[in-house]
């Protein structure tokens, strides 16, 4: 096409070309290079040494712990999720935007307060410390800590996720549902899961990718003992610190391989249902 | 919002759909036990202090050095992610080449990767033996790992989707007929982008400016392997709440995470009353 004959609102090619060539130029520096550094780093030494360092029985311990702690909060904030999905989007109530900003108040906090919330209430100082230590109940740096942490981090995704594509809906379906005599249940499975269906698997495959990557909210609960309450993150952290490079950049590349493959399954998902979830992290 | 009760009014109580105290029963239960009890805590635990020692925590020099990079990075580096973001967003969304469709998917990396793992990336990439940090030492001078400058580049790659992010649909939906009016008008290409294209998108930049910002301000994995962690110097607000921890000063950490939170939510509620000022200016 001539230059005379281009659309106003359209630049000359040299332009374009100029703009694709800065935008490809910062998306390398700032998004590409990062990802392929901890890719070289864990291979440096070759396959064999980074499978040796995920091998050792630390890490593995660590990847144990991180699936545990993914396997106890992602159920749970799927059925909180849904819940809290299915009361915005098919009732109305009064302080109903109340709630919904409630529950995105989460993204708004620093993962390490949201760490620190369960120290002050559960720590050797907090106020149900003393309680829990006379009955030998261990919350903070247990398992129990953990778990409440990655709760509270990951506590928006499902329903954030769900909610607008269930408001999209509307609510002929399930009022139509209703009056033909199905049940609360029978409604939800037969009639809206089925329109919400791709993205629910992909809020609760955020909701995952965030539990097992979260690092300041468990760090603060964690106590860093090595083999019982270190999580994959938490032990990227403590081999890098000791120096011991091979094994934080294969433990790393491991999770940075759980991100990539979390959302290529979210860009398929979304592709799945027509229409983009809405969901960011 | 429901379409669905057309000239009939509210549907009878016959035809309500079931299950909503169930629900939000599971939602408040939910949302109290994992939320607002235990920020519950941080709001109350200050004052154990007294007001006197919540002020005392303030005025340390050390917290005050420490809420200010934080927030000072964090403004920082949304503003010098938003010509970043603006251009990235433009090309994805006006421009057709190849690769556009894996430009498009690696903007999502940073919402992607875990953040110790960007930490230690990021760090690896501009350390001085690194990739980036190497060339640019020798070739300026410049050092970026360990100081504040490299806060301020983790604190841009964690922030750089929120912006694109805000913009690409406003950017999509935008009709193009007014550039093309103007165009028409006789305005120059640059005139029309700064008097017509860039007002429009104002209010998606300002959105997107909160909200890598307030994700900045709170930010802990990717900034401490790159930060060096000197008290004063390059110690973070969140860092400095795990060290009073660590020392179990619980109230002086609970101070500083208030602090912060107060902080950023007044000035999130500030730029949210700028923007409602802007719409109103434009109806």
């Amino acid at each position: 096409m001539s230059a005379a004959f281009r659309p106003a609102n359209q630049d000359s090619a040299l332009v374009r070309w100029l703009l694709v060539g800065a935008a490809v130029l910062v998306a390398v520096v700032m998004l590409v290079l990062p990802l392929a550094a901890v890719l070289a780093e864990a291979l440096r030494r070759g396959l064999g040494v980074a499978l040796a360092a995920i091998a050792e029985p630390d890490t593995m311990a660590a990847i144990r712990l991180t699936l545990l702690v993914a396997v106890l909060t992602v159920p749970l904030n799927l059925v909180g999720g849904v819940a809290a999905a299915w009361c915005i989007a098919k009732h109305d109530f009064p302080g109903k935007r109340l709630l919904v900003t409630l529950i995105e108040l989460p993204f708004a906090v620093s993962p390490v307060i949201a760490g620190m919330v369960f120290v002050l209430m559960f720590g050797a100082q907090g106020w149900f410390g003393p309680w829990l230590q006379a009955r030998d109940i261990q919350v903070v740096f247990a398992l129990p800590g953990l778990v409440l942490a990655t709760l509270f981090v990951t506590f928006p995704f499902v329903a954030r996720t769900v909610l607008p594509l269930m408001q999209e809906q509307g609510r002929a379906e399930e009022e139509a549902a209703a009056t033909l005599g199905a049940s609360g249940v029978q409604t939800f499975l037969r009639v809206t899961l089925p329109n919400v269906k791709w993205g629910l698997l992909a809020g609760v495959l955020l909701c995952n990718a965030r539990a097992m990557g979260e690092f300041g909210a468990v760090s603060v609960v964690s106590g860093h003992i090595r083999g019982e309450t270190n999580t994959m993150p938490l032990h990227v952290e403590i081999l890098y610190n000791e120096y011991q490079f091979a094994g934080a950049f294969a433990v790393a590349a491991l999770l940075a391989v759980l991100g990539l493959v979390t959302l290529a399954a979210k860009t398929l998902l979304e592709r799945l249902a027509g229409r983009s979830t809405g969901a960011r992290a | 919002m429901s379409a669905t009760t057309l000239s009939l009014g509210r549907p009878s109580p016959i035809a309500a759909i079931p299950g909503f105290r169930l629900t939000l029963g599971i939602t408040l239960a939910w949302l109290g036990g994992v939320v607002l009890i235990p920020l519950a805590a941080l709001a109350l635990r200050p004052w154990e202090l007294g007001l006197g020692g919540v002020l005392a925590v303030l005025a340390d020099a050390r917290v005050l050095a420490a809420l200010q990079l934080s927030f000072g990075a964090a403004a920082m580096a949304a503003l010098l992610d938003l010509p970043l973001g603006l251009l990235l967003a433009w090309v994805i969304v006006r421009l057709r080449f190849p690769g556009r469709s894996a430009l498009d998917a690696a903007l999502d990396l940073p919402f992607a990767l875990p953040t110790a793992v960007a930490g230690i990336a990021l760090t690896a990439l501009t350390a001085p033996n690194g990739w980036l940090g190497a060339p640019l030492e020798a070739m300026f001078g410049w050092k970026i790992a360990f100081t504040q400058a490299g806060i301020v580049f983790a604190l841009m790659f964690t922030g750089l989707p929120f912006i694109v992010r805000t913009v690409e649909p406003v950017l999509r939906d935008m009709a193009r007929d007014a550039e093309e009016a103007a165009a028409t008008l006789g305005a120059s290409r640059m005139q029309t982008l700064g008097r017509v294209v860039l007002p429009a998108l104002l209010p998606a930049l300002l959105t997107g400016f909160s909200l890598a910002f307030a994700r900045s301000v709170g930010e802990y994995g990717s900034v401490i392997f790159i930060a060096g962690n000197l008290p004063m110097l390059t110690e973070i607000a969140p860092l400095l709440i795990v060290v009073k921890l660590e020392q179990f000063d619980y109230a002086g950490a609970a101070v500083v995470g208030m602090a912060m939170l107060l902080l950023s939510f007044a000035l999130l509620f500030g730029i949210n009353q700028v923007q409602q000022l802007l719409r109103r200016g434009r109806a």
